[in-house]
């Protein structure tokens, strides 16, 4: 093979691997609208929307499923957002050396933690620790999956916080220290505002994840497939979008009217993931630009 | 008090507040690991590891489903490691910067935030049923390969984007082509991120049960899986039945196949943070 | 491609006898697509066996007109180029060149030494290499013919397997020159090889291009005037993207003709 071959098969070869990535998502949605659109013509909307989620009778509503996910994700992000953004302060601006050397690797390993090994101690341990502590009728509650998620969440929020707090220059510190403002006020006033951008996306990223999580939510939030009511709605069992395709799917027969839904509900997570990640890249690139701009 | 001691104070209960949210974060976790150890370690034993399950799972080993992951994530590697790697090396060195390079980082960025039971329910309709592959390996590798390809190229750019363009240049200005820089230069000094994306890459799919649940996994085979065809155990999805569906389930059962599953990802995360430091020590720019 | 010289330009003064054209650039014009460096109409003749010296201040398009020589402009964005450069009779700008024996005929140093990240041998044997040529003994006479003319065989024939990366700045950049010579070019380009070396290797490095200017076409960017001056056999002033003026060797610095010539000389700007 002569050498200028050569190099056009490989230019070739590695052009085709990264279209690849472009022909995969649309096959990937192609094939979801393709299992889950029949669902909207064998349900019709208005039942689509309706309260009540009991496949066995043929009644598909997936208000209460959404609103499981929701009060989850929500629930979980208000502890995963405080505690990962202060973690994430913590390893890059405040940690001393050594500190940083542990605690970098430890919240890598954090992220490689299988979820269902949570979902198990969640059944385990904390379910029926919650059940005895809090008095309720079950340990197995939004609560607890709020619980797993906001720590399954927290390693994606931390890492990517983190990344971002790195990656504003020295310079900005520098120049606000030189002007007699000691490290905590830097952190507040100089760097955090300069890393906005990056940490919004590391908060964004970690809903992302929480409100996609699978098993952990499963095997812990009682799936109860009810509308979530009232202030203790959050710690009664509810059943997320995730869970009830991971649940229901292995028992459904293929091209029923119930498997054409948990397509639908498939489709619905898909565009909202994707909403979420595209929210979250797209401020990083606006405020980048902005900065380069200011910079250059 | 005077403005300034009121600003130490202001921060040293600012740095205290970080501490506690940093120890909050981590202590439970590391309990976690702990905990399953000492209560698992103790079920492990060579049976346990080397043997089949028996009466309905509560006793005997969990053998099949070990060799299940193994064979899911080899399977699986096979396939997104070179396409995952060629994608990587065409963003960081061959892409123009045009529209068609931003759909393709954009779509990475997509594939990337996807559900892992969305991808399950596409390696469903997409391998099982679509290519007829039924419940088998081959169709839960498949699955995973594809859930795993944002990472791969994602590390793969940023390993193969760190090494010094200047390197490139030099060896085009002595008559070298692309191909060559890529083969002499840049694949061997990116090697080292490249190595730990992959590893990251195995050691999640290792560890998720929602893209093999309709795919690849099945809760009992009384004899191991002879082709990629064949359904399979696996760890994760067994660590779910144990826990969950069968009553009357030992707790050193549970522990023990919670324990397997830790070892086998913490194992994963040492090899790759090792490759890291090393590489990082011995780089020579 | 026809061989053909282009007739003589009326700007320069007329070549000694002895020396023939290596290099012909014919009416040059070099725009990047962001504006940057560019070179306007730019004509000039690099004999053999002589160093040229390429001087003028910063961003005024010496670099550029150096990688324009082996195609190295190629990797950055360029939005027009007119002109021809022929080389030997052949135009290298022509897209039927083969870029690839042309970059192994005109060798380039860089301003700051990149050493690969291999060993002493490999980097020198590297260009070798990438031509496919795989015999040990060969590639090894290579490494010690290149090593010597460069001046460095003497302090690492010990050390030919160690990283290159080991060698301090001054050796580094012989080793890049002797990089080059490996492929036995006809024409070395160097772009400001000794800015950030210490005198004794700028002057290991001035004396081994002395000595191989007898085979070799050199084409010099100095960091300095006085570099430019002890080193040229011909001089050529680029201020703002064009050749104002060009002479043999000591003329240009003793007695300038152009005025903003003098003045760069004298240090009124730059």
């Amino acid at each position: 093979m002569t050498s200028a071959l050569r190099e056009r098969l490989v230019a070739v070869a590695v052009r085709v691997a990264g279209i690849s990535a472009i022909a995969l998502l649309l096959v990937i949605f192609f094939f979801l609208i393709q299992q889950g659109l029949p669902a909207l013509a064998e349900v019709p909307l208005p039942d689509l929307i309706g309260s009540r989620w009991y496949p066995i009778e043929g009644t598909f509503g997936l208000v209460p499923l959404v609103l499981g996910s929701l009060l989850v994700t929500l629930a979980a992000t208000l502890i995963a957002v405080p505690l990962g953004v202060a973690t994430a302060v913590f390893i890059a601006e405040v940690a001393p050396r050594s500190v940083r050397e542990v605690l970098k690797p430890f919240i890598e390993v954090m992220a490689g933690l299988p979820s269902v090994m949570l979902g198990f101690l969640g059944i385990a341990i904390l379910a029926p620790e919650l059940y005895h502590r809090l008095g309720l009728t079950t340990g197995l509650t939004a609560f607890t999956g709020a619980l797993l998620l906001g720590w399954i969440a927290i390693p994606t929020i931390v890492s990517v916080a983190e990344d971002a707090l790195d990656a504003v220059p020295r310079g900005y510190r520098d120049g606000a220290l030189a002007l007699g403002a000691n490290r905590w006020q830097t952190i507040w006033r100089v760097t955090l505002p300069a890393a906005r951008g990056g940490v919004l996306t590391a908060v964004m990223l970690g809903i992302g994840r929480a409100f996609g999580e699978t098993m952990a939510v499963m095997m812990v939030t009682g799936n109860a497939a009810v509308i979530p009511r009232g202030w203790g709605a959050l710690f009664q069992p509810v059943r997320t979008m995730t869970a009830t395709i991971a649940a229901e799917m292995g028992e459904v027969a293929g091209g029923s009217t119930h498997y054409h839904v948990l397509f639908l509900i498939g489709i619905l997570l898909f565009l909202i993931s994707l909403a979420v990640n595209l929210v979250g890249a797209s401020v990083v690139f606006r405020a980048r630009t902005r900065a380069e701009r200011i910079l250059s | 008090m005077n403005a300034r001691r009121q600003r130490q104070w202001t921060q040293r209960a600012g740095f205290g507040l970080l501490t506690l949210a940093t120890i909050v974060t981590t202590l439970p976790i590391l309990l976690i690991v702990l905990l399953i150890l000492q209560r698992g370690l103790a079920a492990i034993t060579p049976e346990f590891l080397l043997a089949f399950p028996s009466d309905g799972l509560r006793a005997g080993g969990i053998f099949p489903a070990i060799l299940g992951t193994v064979l899911l994530t080899f399977t699986m590697t096979l396939v997104v490691a070179p396409l995952g790697i060629a994608a990587g090396i065409y963003l960081a060195h061959y892409a123009p910067d045009n529209r068609l390079t931003q759909s393709i980082r954009i779509a990475i960025l997509n594939l990337a935030g996807i559900p892992s039971v969305v991808y399950g329910l596409f390696g469903l309709a997409f391998f099982v049923i679509f290519f007829r592959m039924g419940t088998s390996i081959l169709a839960g590798a498949l699955t995973l390969a594809i859930m795993t390809l944002p990472v791969v190229i994602t590390t793969t750019e940023e390993a193969v984007r760190s090494v010094p363009n200047s390197f490139h240049v030099v060896s085009v200005s002595l008559g070298g082509t692309d191909w060559q820089s890529v083969r002499r230069i840049l694949l061997p000094q990116g090697l080292p991120g490249i190595l730990t994306g992959v590893i990251l890459g195995v050691e999640r799919a290792a560890g998720e049960t929602a893209p093999i649940l309709f795919t690849a996994a099945a809760v009992y085979l009384p004899h191991l899986p002879n082709s990629p065809l064949d359904p399979t155990m696996a760890l994760p999805y067994h660590l779910y039945v144990v826990s969950t569906q069968i009553p009357g389930m030992p707790a050193g059962v549970q522990y023990g196949t919670a324990a397997v599953l830790l070892i086998l990802v913490l194992l994963m995360n040492v090899i790759a943070t090792v490759i890291r430091s090393r590489a990082r020590a011995r780089r020579r720019w | 491609m026809a061989s053909q010289l282009p007739f003589p330009f009326i700007a320069q003064q007329p070549l000694p006898p002895a020396r023939s054209a290596k290099i012909v650039i014919e009416h040059l014009t070099l725009v990047y697509s962001d504006g940057r460096e560019s070179l306007r109409d730019i004509s000039l003749t690099l004999p053999n066996r002589a160093i040229t010296v390429l001087f003028g201040p910063a961003g005024g398009g010496k670099s550029t007109l150096l990688r324009a020589i082996n195609r190295l402009n190629d990797l950055t964005d360029v939005q027009r180029m007119q002109g021809h450069i022929w080389i030997d009779g052949l135009d290298i700008l022509d897209p039927a060149t083969d870029v690839i024996a042309l970059r192994r005929r005109v060798g380039m140093v860089f301003a700051r030494p990149v050493v690969l990240p291999m060993s002493v041998r490999q980097n020198v044997s590297y260009g070798l290499e990438l031509a496919g040529q795989r015999d040990r003994r060969r590639l090894s006479e290579a490494v010690h013919r290149s090593l010597e003319a460069a001046a460095l065989w003497d302090e690492v024939h010990d050390r030919l397997d160690q990283p290159a990366a080991s060698l301090s700045g001054g050796q580094q950049q012989r080793l890049c020159l002797a990089r080059v010579l490996a492929l036995e070019p006809e024409v070395i380009l160097l772009d400001e090889p000794t800015s950030g070396l210490d005198p004794i290797s700028t002057e290991k490095v001035e004396t081994s291009l002395h000595a191989l200017k007898e085979r070799y076409t050199i084409v010099l960017v100095p960091h300095s005037i006085q570099q430019a001056a002890r080193m040229a056999d011909h001089a050529a002033f680029i201020l703002d993207g064009e050749l104002v003026e060009y002479a043999p060797g000591r003329e240009l610095f003793v007695h300038p003709r152009h005025p903003r010539t003098e003045d760069y000389i004298e240090g009124r700007f730059g």
